[in-house]
Formats: structure tokens, C-alpha cells, sequence
């Protein structure tokens, strides 16, 4: 909402600058968003000139020699401007003025003739686009005087940001009003006076069909009028509000709406059919042209302004071109109407409008104020269009609205507000707000004028005697009340536990947003039937890019690497804490499944910089390695065993099963999959687990186990193994042929190559072994080794190499 | 023989002296006092000395034997106090190299901005807590007092499912969800991720909100000022904050609080668009419909509500620009923080 300081100043007596005034406002609840001088400021070193002679340049043809009268005599000066004309009054720039943008003006001389100033444009001066003339000022401007007061100018316009419970202030009126209670003066509602005629008004008649969608309407009908150019002030107000001046008529209909906060619409009486006006639901597929020229398509939800046989208007949104007041129009029908604020916001978004008058409409007027704003249109019309006034107001109002009532009590105010304002503090705020106040013993009654709809009880008075009271003279305090300790509801702290384990080695935390392209189940290899591709779309999603939402956390991770990988990133190593979202079923009729996982993505060169080894790149087993740090981390076992995800290498993947139950998977992202990703040349590992199966798996306090008293006795073993046993069943089998004297057992070499018999590999394992309650003797060892070499001869085909 | 001995012992001595290493030295050592050592061979040739005169020069072999042992002993103690001298010379390294370091990561900007919140909040004996993120009209927006066609719902355009079902727009449907679940006093925040269709420099259609909520006995706007006063000054260090009104449908009265700005320290900037301000979060006393949603009494307890958003505060921070670099997850902007 725009309003300026001078015109606020019609309204009420400012006793502040209008940087304090905007502080004032801000802090009681009129946000300024900014503030923006009407002009220029340099405009104020231009004077008011007029042209008193024109004579070619007896040098230049394409130039003129004007005298102008500034008020202290005539000064010679040179244009090139071919617009004027004697007597036009104009901008003149003296030597010594300086114009917007920097530029002095000096004394200068052109082709021999000595001009003493410029003339300028509207472009020059920053006040309008118009650059093809000299600006000609209204005749009434005063000669001789500064350029910025003669036309108004010398103005600030203030950028308020209303909030939607505040449809009051989106007029001068309604924020001169705050302004008011904030000085402690009086506001001054301009007089309303029309002389009407004789001619009764009800020859236009009007029918409300739906009166649920308006409870009231009123028209007027002005006949005579000239269609003519706004005077100066009016276009003046209407280029504080932002609005373009249009004609009269138009003009007046928007500077009352910005006045009084009422939307009012002039409709061309003489293209009313039947005279009538009928508002009523549209007709299915009923179509109508609005005034910005585009064809709407309207529906039986909407509501019409219709005369005896075809829409006119979108209520409360646009007028029709087919009843535009136009240069030819002499008689008006003028609508000021209250429309359900519901009614006009579902038309608008339906008809992808928003207009000042919808705008106004959807948050919900005074519908009494109609009459008002009426009153003065015509009045307006009357005076600057010379319109002649039909007698009467046509008025639809079945149900007129009145002042209702809200019970405060002020002890309780002042409780909520943990301040000390006394009962007649309270009372005078809420009086300069135009509110009534009765004391009923403890009780103050309110009656609450119809404009302010927003204060319904107890809790809208407090906020207004605390924000005229100030927001920053209420103390401050710490609350009492019951002492609590603060803390992480589950799982939050699992999450951090997760983050911390996973940034020491080495991955950087990434987010990427919850909404996925649906194509990223093909890109992943999802099968038909995988139930990731139950992914729940958005009914308006921002692209297609966005649109369901996501079931895995896969899809971003890849996103994300490819966009590294394009900027030229190679080293990627990645997680991402974050939920995905599982239907039960689509379409969603129940809140769908959130479950929180971890996903980790690496590629590329190790994150270490090294000089002395080589630098590595990462491999299955760097990622596998991640997710079991990650899981000891968490003081969880997981198992890991081959898998079938089909978008991963069928060689290279694994599911991680923690406490029997499927926690996740982990391997190589498939070369198609990575394909699709552009990133096709490099090789990328991504895991993905569920974290709810390794909270579950937490576990409680540990239990200390004493620290062993007698010494260890180790064995290492080289095995010959056929390649297809794996090496978690090697493990196995010795741990069970070792048993309770196995206290560690580690895989410390693989090698398959020259050395070892074709269709093998050799894994080498340190066994240590060790007895809680004495000191192992070699031959204790040695049979513990034997053992071993049985089973494993025996279950596995697997030799000691010797 | 006496002649004999003197000689043995300088020679030994000069022989002792002259060893420039442990194993020069072994060798002097086998040489003089070795089992077939030229001293000891002295001893064992008492038989042919005369038998009055053995105690005298008995005396003298094993004087210079004592004599030559000794000298061993001082230059072995010299030799590898040398020895280690020169090994711990030749192991000297660049220090200036790097060392082998496992690189740390990183937590995302907005998580340590979270945690910073949290840790605030938590100190001030808040519980921290979550709710959906697929959200019903009802809690994202009735329940708040935010019936259909109201217009605050234009300020937040809603990501829809199906007619009833929503990605929630704002973190406060966890305080409907909370005060459902349990009764005051009531002292939590609720850290999650919101979504709106919007997309800008300073419009990510999914976002981060702080929601926070204190319910009790008697609870006023004047505590409301306190915590959150409290929570500023952690988190942007002294400097002063205001409040001014505003509007929430679910809050009465309610108010946005503004830090003075931490670029221009009030002077004005392009940051605070010359006002010496920065808005950081939005609040206000819960409304007493709202309180009656959840079958609380207005009259027995009131609270206050507050929700502040992470990307702003975390971009004021970082002084970032842009709030699509916290989604992009380029590598070189993840590892700046």
C-alpha cells in the first residue's frame, strides 16, 4: 500500500518528519517497507517558467529562442523542443540548477545566442517517460516558484507492508487513522455534499440473485458528464497510489478506492441493457472480455455483474470492456458493492487475476463503508466531470452489519501482557482507535466499529493497547513456572551420532530437496513391481524436475555428485541424513510412512591429501568400510551379504543386515545407472540405511569386562581358497573350529596372483588366541590351530598354504 | 716384563683412543682384553715370571687392565653419545612437509546453524522434537486458525497431495501436534523442513524452519520478549533487537523480532535495505482458539510461539546471497563451513 506523507496531511495533523513517522508507524504495527521521495529531490533548484515569445534561431533551424518569464523577468533560452506554444507553462532549469542524475546546468551559448537555462522534459526530470517534449505544466502552476511545491511534488510516498487482518488500512483514510491515535489528534473524514437532481436514481434497478455472495450494493447514476483528463492534484494522488491516470470518471473510482479503501466500478449506464443491474452466479461457460482485454471463461462458482441479459463485471475482480466508460460515455452507473471476501478470492486465483479491487475484496471490507465512498465519487463527478446526480442511493443491504461488542478485562490484559497499564490507559487507547469503552465493574464492553472486523476478543484488544502502549516498553522477564531440563526427543540423537561418525571420515553433510523427477525410478533400474516406484506426486509441483516425492535418497545423492562432477569436481564423498516418504497405497488417504535414513555417496580420489603414497581412489571397500565405522560407531553389528539391487553392480553390492532385519544396501552404482547420471567415465558407491532398524540395534550401557591377566598366544594362517567360498564363511568356519579361546581373529592379506593355484586366492588371517584364567602353552595353541585346518579342509576345501 | 706391560697398556690406551666406533672399539677391546687379548695373554704368562716378583707384576697387569677397561668403558660412552648424535642428525625431516592427515567433513551450513539454535534452546530447557513433514489442511492450517479461503494462506503457497494432504508450509503444525500429546507445561522447539512454491535467490521451495512453543500457567508477552531476547544474544552475540507488531492468525498479540543489523551495525545497508534492521523471526502469544483447538483452557494457561527461519539466519551469518547454494551441495561451498 502506498500513501504519502502530504496526503496522510489531508487527513490529519503530523507533528513529526516522515522518517520519524514511519519509525512510529513501523513500531505500532504499519510496517514501512521503505520510503521514496514522489521526485526528485533536485527538482527543487527548478523553477515554474512561461513561455512569453518563440522565435526560430536565426542560426539553427532545428533550434528555438523562447523568452521566459520566471517570475523576475524574462530569460532567453534555447530548445530544441517543438511542443510549445506561447503562454505554456513549463520546467526551466537556471544556470546552477542541477538536474536528476548530476547533470549542472550553466549558461551556455548555441550558435551565437546566449541561453540562460534549459528547458525540460518529463524523462530529463525523472517524473515520466515522456522525452519527445518539453513538459507543459498545468496553467495553474505558480510562476517563478520551485518546481517540487507548484506541482505537489515536494512529497514522500511510504511503502506499507498491510497485513491480511488489516483491509482497513489499505486506504489513506484507514492508516491516517492510525497515524491519529498515534499523534493523539483528530481525524478529518473530508465533507461529503452532492447536489442531486430531481430525477430519482431508481430507474437503474438493481437485483441482488445471490445475496450470500453480496450482502450489499449499492449504485448511483450520474447523467452529463464530460469524459475529460483528470486536474493536476488528482493525477498527482494517483501517482502516489502507482496507478496511471486514465479519464475522470476512472480516475475518480480509483482515487476514492485508495481514499476510503472501497472499490468502486463506473459502468457506462448507456450500455447497460434494460438500464438493470442483476449480480448473479455466472452461467456455465459463460464468457466474458475484461477491461485488459483478455476473454475470461467464467463458472457457476463465480459471481457476475450482469444487466438484463449478459455479464458486465467479475464482481470484486474486473469490470467487462462492454460497459467501459470511454470518451463517448455521458451517463454512469456507479457501483460501490461489499462482495464475500471468500467468493472474490477463489474467482481471482481461479481467473489467475489480481487486481487492486480483489485484492481489497478477499481480505474482507466494512460493507458500510460503501455508501460513504458512493457519496464521494459522485461528488467528485460532480465537481470535476460535471455530472448531474441522480437522486438517491439504489442500496441492496438486507443485512446491514452493526458495531459489535468484545468483553476486555483489563486485569487480565495486563497479565498476558506482563505490563502495567492502568484501566484508563487501556481505555484511552482503545477510544483513539475509535473504539467505545463502558465499564462494567471489573469489565470494560467495547464496541467495536464495523471497519474492524479484525478485533474479535479479548486477545485483538491486548495486542492493540500493546502496540499503541509500544512492544518496546513492555519489560522483559524470564519465565518462571516449572523447571524443565532440555533435551533431543528420539531420534535426533541418533541422527547426530550418525553426522558425527560420518563427517570424521571425511563426508561432507549434504541436503537435497525431498521432491524428485518421476523419472528417477527408470533411472534407477527400479523393477515394475519395486516398491520405491510408490512415490507420492505433487498435485502443483514447481517442474517436473520436482514433482513426487522422493522414496530413497539415492536420486539426490547422484544428482548431486553429477552436478559436482560437471563443475568439475572429482572427489565427491557425500551423506545425507533425511527422510523419505513410503505410501501404503496412492492415491494418499492416510498421512504416508516418513522414514529417516542415511544415505552416503563417494567418489572419485580419496578425501586425503597425501604426498609420499599415492593418492587413491575410492573403492567398494572404502564405502563399505564408511558404513561399518558408521555402524560401530553406533555400537551396532551388521552383516553384510550379496544382494540383487538393480541399481547396483550385480558384483558389487551388498544388504546390511542388522539383528536379522534388512538395514540397507551398499555397492557400486550400475555403469547404466551412472550413465544416466552423466557419470558414465567414473565409478560411484552410494549405501543407503534405514535408520529406525539401527536404533533398534542400539545398544544400552556397556558392561565392563575385565581386562585380561595372562598373556596371548598368536597364530597367523595363510589358506588356500577356492574363490567362490567367501570370505565371511572362511571367517566363520574358524571361528567356530577355534571356539572360545579365538579372542581376535583379522584378515590381514588377500592375494590372488603367480603364487597361488588357479580358480583360488589366498587370504592370510592372525589368530589370537587367549584363556581367561591361564597362559596358553604352544601345544594348547597348536591344537587350536589343527582344529582349525580340519574344519576348514573339511566344510570348505580350504588349505594352509605352507 | 715390566717394560713389556708399559707397552701393552700405552699401546692399549692409544688403541682406545683412537677407535672412531662401537665396532673399532670391540675390536681394541678383543685385541687387549679379549679372552685372547694381548693383556690377558700377559697373565696367563706369569708362569715364567720368577716367583718372588709374580705379586708385583701381577699387580701391575691387572692395574693396566683395570686402566684399559676403564678407558673402553669412557670411550664407548663418548662413541655412542656420538653414534646417537649422528643417527638422530641423519634422521632429521622437513617438518614443513604436510603431515598425513585424514580430512575431516563437514556438517552442512544449515545443520551447525540448527545446532547452534538447538543448543540455546535446549540450554533454556527446551525439548526438541519433529513432526511430519506430509502434513492435513487440518494441522497445517485450521487447527492454526487458518480456516479455507483465509487470506494469510495467500502468503504461502501451498505444495497440495490431494485435497486434505499437504507438505506442510510452516514448522508450527508440531505445536497443534505437541500440546495434542501432552498437557503444560509445554517447553519445546521444532527444528524441520518446510516447503512452499516459490523459487528465487531468496525463495527455496523447500526451506527450514525453527518452531518453538511455551505453554504454562500465567505465561506473558513480557517472557516472550525475555526468552527470545535471551536466544539473540546467543546467537548474534549484544546487539540490540526490537519488537514490533505484526500479524499471525494463530497468534494474539504477535510480533517480529529485529536484530540491529550485524552488517552495518545499524547504520544501514543494502543487507537491511537501509534500515538498520534485520527481521529474524516471527511470534506472539498463542491464540486463545488455538489453545481451545487442543482442549487447553485459555483461561488457565496462555503461552507464547515463535518460528524463525534457517536459511535467513544462516545466509546473515555466512553473508551467503544465494539460498540454492545450500541445496546445490557443491563440494567446494559444503567444505567452507
Amino acid at each position: 500500500m502506498r500513501v504519502s506523507y502530504r496526503w496522510l496531511m489531508d487527513y490529519v495533523d503530523i507533528p513529526w518528519p516522515v522518517e520519524e513517522l514511519a519509525d512510529r508507524l513501523t513500531m505500532a504495527g504499519v510496517l514501512v517497507e521503505g520510503l521514496e521521495p514522489l521526485a526528485p529531490r533536485e527538482l527543487a533548484s527548478l523553477v515554474v517558467g512561461r513561455v512569453e515569445s518563440i522565435e526560430r534561431h536565426p542560426a539553427a533551424d532545428s533550434l528555438f529562442v523562447c523568452g521566459v518569464d520566471v517570475g523576475g523577468g524574462v530569460r532567453t533560452v534555447v530548445t530544441g523542443a517543438t511542443n510549445l506554444r506561447v503562454g505554456d507553462r513549463v520546467p526551466v532549469a537556471l544556470p546552477g540548477s542541477v538536474l536528476p542524475g548530476g547533470r549542472r546546468i550553466e549558461a551556455a551559448e548555441f550558435r551565437g545566442v546566449l541561453s540562460e537555462g534549459m528547458l525540460c522534459s518529463e524523462k530529463e526530470l525523472q517524473v515520466g517517460d515522456d522525452a519527445d517534449g518539453i513538459w507543459v505544466l498545468p496553467a495553474d502552476a505558480k510562476l517563478g516558484a520551485p518546481l517540487l511545491e507548484a506541482l505537489g511534488l515536494d512529497d514522500t510516498v511510504l511503502h506499507l507492508e498491510i497485513y491480511p487482518n488489516r483491509p482497513d488500512c489499505l486506504s489513506v483514510i484507514g492508516v491516517a487513522r492510525e497515524v491519529a491515535a498515534l499523534t493523539g489528534g483528530r481525524l478529518r473524514l473530508p465533507s461529503l455534499h452532492v447536489d442531486e437532481e430531481q430525477e430519482a436514481a431508481e430507474a437503474a434497478a438493481v437485483e441482488v440473485a445471490a445475496p450470500d455472495l453480496c450482502p450489499r450494493y449499492t449504485a448511483r447514476v450520474m447523467r452529463r458528464l464530460a469524459v475529460a483528463p483528470s486536474p493536476a492534484w488528482l493525477q498527482q494522488r494517483l501517482r502516489v497510489a502507482g496507478m496511471r491516470p486514465i479519464n475522470n470518471v476512472v480516475d475518480i473510482t480509483n482515487f476514492v478506492m485508495w481514499e476510503w479503501g472501497q472499490p468502486l466500478h463506473a459502468f457506462d449506464y448507456d450500455q447497460l441493457a434494460g438500464g438493470r443491474i442483476v449480480v448473479r452466479r455466472a452461467r456455465p461457460g459463460e464468457r466474458l472480455v475484461t477491461l485488459d482485454g483478455v476473454e475470461r471463461e467464467l463458472d457457476s462458482d463465480m459471481l457476475v455483474i450482469a444487466d438484463a441479459e449478459r455479464a458486465v463485471g467479475v464482481a470484486g475482480v474486473m469490470g467487462g470492456g462492454n460497459s467501459e466508460v470511454t470518451g463517448a460515455t455521458t451517463s454512469v452507473l456507479l457501483e460501490s458493492a461489499n462482495f464475500q471476501a471468500a467468493s472474490v478470492r477463489r474467482t481471482a486465483r481461479r481467473l489467475g487475476m489480481r487486481t487492486e479491487a480483489s485484492h481489497r475484496f478477499e481480505k474482507g471490507l466494512d460493507p458500510n463503508a460503501a455508501a460513504a465512498a458512493s457519496l464521494r465519487a459522485a461528488q467528485l463527478m460532480q465537481e470535476l466531470a460535471g455530472a448531474r446526480v441522480l437522486r438517491g442511493l439504489v442500496d441492496v443491504y438486507p443485512q446491514p452489519v452493526a458495531p459489535h461488542t468484545v468483553v476486555c478485562r483489563p486485569e487480565r490484559l495486563r497479565r498476558l501482557l506482563g505490563a502495567d497499564i492502568s484501566d484508563d490507559q487501556i481505555a484511552a487507547y482503545l477510544q483513539s482507535l475509535e473504539l467505545s469503552v463502558a465499564r462494567e465493574g471489573e469489565r470494560f464492553v467495547v464496541t467495536v466499529p464495523t471497519f474492524r472486523q479484525d478485533i474479535q476478543q479479548e486477545a485483538d484488544l491486548a495486542e492493540e493497547v500493546a502496540r499503541l502502549y509500544g512492544y518496546d516498553r513492555v519489560p522483559e522477564s524470564w519465565p518462571g513456572g516449572t523447571a524443565q531440563v532440555g533435551g533431543q526427543a528420539a531420534p535426533l540423537p541418533l541422527l547426530d551420532r550418525v553426522r558425527d561418525v560420518l563427517v570424521a571420515q571425511g563426508l561432507l553433510e549434504c541436503i537435497t530437496y525431498s521432491f524428485v523427477h518421476p523419472a528417477t525410478a527408470d533411472k534407477l533400474r527400479w523393477s515394475a513391481d519395486d516398491p520405491r516406484r510408490l512415490a507420492i506426486p505433487l498435485r502443483n509441483p514447481l517442474s517436473e524436475d520436482y514433482a513426487v516425492m522422493r522414496t530413497s535418497l539415492i536420486g539426490g545423492l547422484l544428482e548431486t555428485a553429477a552436478r559436482n562432477r560437471s563443475r568439475g569436481v572429482r572427489s565427491v564423498h557425500l551423506f545425507e541424513v533425511g527422510a523419505v516418504y513410503q505410501p501404503k497405497s496412492l492415491p494418499l488417504t492416510e498421512l504416508p510412512e516418513e522414514r529417516r535414513r542415511v544415505g552416503i555417496l563417494m567418489m572419485g580420489p580419496l578425501p586425503r591429501k597425501q604426498w609420499g603414497s599415492h593418492a587413491g581412489e575410492t573403492t567398494f571397500f572404502h564405502l563399505k568400510g564408511a558404513v561399518e565405522t558408521l555402524l560401530a560407531g553406533l555400537g551396532v553389528e551388521g552383516a553384510f551379504a550379496p544382494s540383487s539391487d538393480p541399481s547396483l553392480h550385480p558384483g558389487r553390492q551388498a544388504t546390511v543386515i542388522v539383528d536379522g532385519e534388512a538395514a540397507g544396501i551398499l555397492g557400486e552404482v550400475h555403469p547404466a545407472v551412472a550413465d544416466g547420471y552423466d557419470l558414465g567415465e567414473t565409478r560411484v558407491y552410494v549405501a543407503e540405511l534405514e535408520l529406525s532398524v539401527l536404533e533398534k540395534a542400539q545398544p544400552g550401557i556397556p558392561r565392563y569386562r575385565q581386562l585380561p591377566r595372562f598373556p596371548a598366544v598368536e597364530r597367523d594362517i595363510a589358506l588356500l581358497v577356492p574363490k567362490a567360498v567367501p570370505a565371511e564363511r572362511v571367517a566363520a568356519c574358524i571361528r567356530e573350529a577355534a571356539g572360545a579361546l579365538l579372542e581376535e581373529l583379522v584378515l590381514f592379506d588377500v592375494y590372488e596372483g603367480p603364487q597361488v593355484a588357479a580358480g583360488h586366492r589366498s587370504l592370510a588371517y592372525a589368530m589370537t588366541l587367549r584363556a581367561a584364567d591361564r597362559t596358553l602353552t604352544d601345544a594348547e595353541a597348536n591344537a587350536v590351530v589343527a582344529a582349525v585346518e580340519e574344519a576348514l579342509a573339511q566344510e570348505l576345501d580350504v588349505r594352509l598354504r605352507r | 716384563m715390566q717394560e713389556r706391560i708399559a707397552a701393552v697398556r700405552a699401546q692399549a690406551i692409544a688403541a682406545v683412543r683412537a677407535a672412531q666406533s662401537l665396532d673399532e672399539l670391540e675390536q681394541v677391546r678383543i685385541r687387549f682384553t679379549g679372552k685372547k687379548g694381548e693383556l690377558t695373554q700377559l697373565l696367563r704368562g706369569m708362569g715364567q715370571v720368577p716367583p718372588e716378583e709374580r705379586p708385583a707384576v701381577g699387580r701391575l697387569v691387572n692395574e693396566a687392565r683395570d686402566e684399559v677397561e676403564a678407558a673402553l668403558a669412557a670411550r664407548q660412552q663418548e662413541l655412542t653419545a656420538l653414534a646417537l648424535e649422528a643417527r638422530l642428525k641423519a634422521e632429521a625431516v622437513d617438518v614443513t612437509l604436510p603431515g598425513w592427515a585424514p580430512v575431516l567433513g563437514r556438517r552442512h551450513p544449515l545443520t551447525q546453524v540448527l545446532d547452534e539454535i538447538k543448543r540455546v534452546f535446549v540450554g533454556l530447557g527446551f525439548q526438541v522434537v519433529e513432526g511430519p513433514e506430509i502434513e492435513t489442511d487440518w494441522y497445517n492450517f485450521e487447527a492454526l486458525n487458518i480456516p479455507p479461503d483465509h487470506p494469510a494462506r495467500d502468503l504461502q503457497d501451498t505444495f497440495f497431495i490431494t485435497e486434505d494432504i499437504l507438505l506442510r508450509t510452516q514448522t508450527s503444525p508440531v505445536q497443534i501436534r505437541v500440546m495434542q500429546a501432552q498437557q503444560p507445561p509445554v517447553r519445546v522447539i521444532a527444528p524441520g523442513k518446510v516447503f512452499r512454491v516459490d523459487a528465487d535467490v531468496t525463495h527455496s521451495p523447500m526451506f527450514h524452519q525453527v518452531e518453538g512453543l511455551y505453554v504454562d500457567e500465567g505465561v506473558t508477552f513480557g517472557e516472550l520478549k525475555g526468552t527470545l531476547s535471551i536466544m539473540a544474544r546467543e546467537l548474534f552475540g549484544k546487539r540490540p533487537v526490537r519488537f514490533r507488531p505484526s500479524y499471525f492468525p494463530f497468534t494474539e498479540p504477535s510480533a517480529e523480532m529485529d536484530i540491529q543489523c550485524i552488517i552495518c551495525n545499524g547504520a544501514g545497508c543494502r543487507v537491511c535495505k537501509h534500515e538498520g534492521w534485520l527481521e529474524i523471526l516471527g511470534s506472539g502469544m498463542v491464540h486463545p482458539q488455538v489453545l481451545r483447538n487442543v482442549g487447553y483452557d485459555p483461561e488457565k494457561v496462555s503461552g507464547f510461539a515463535f518460528g524463525m527461519g534457517v536459511e535467513r539466519i544462516a545466509m546473515l551469518a555466512y553473508g551467503i546471497d544465494d539460498i540454492r547454494l545450500f541445496f546445490e551441495n557443491d563440494i567446494r561451498f559444503l567444505r567452507q563451513f
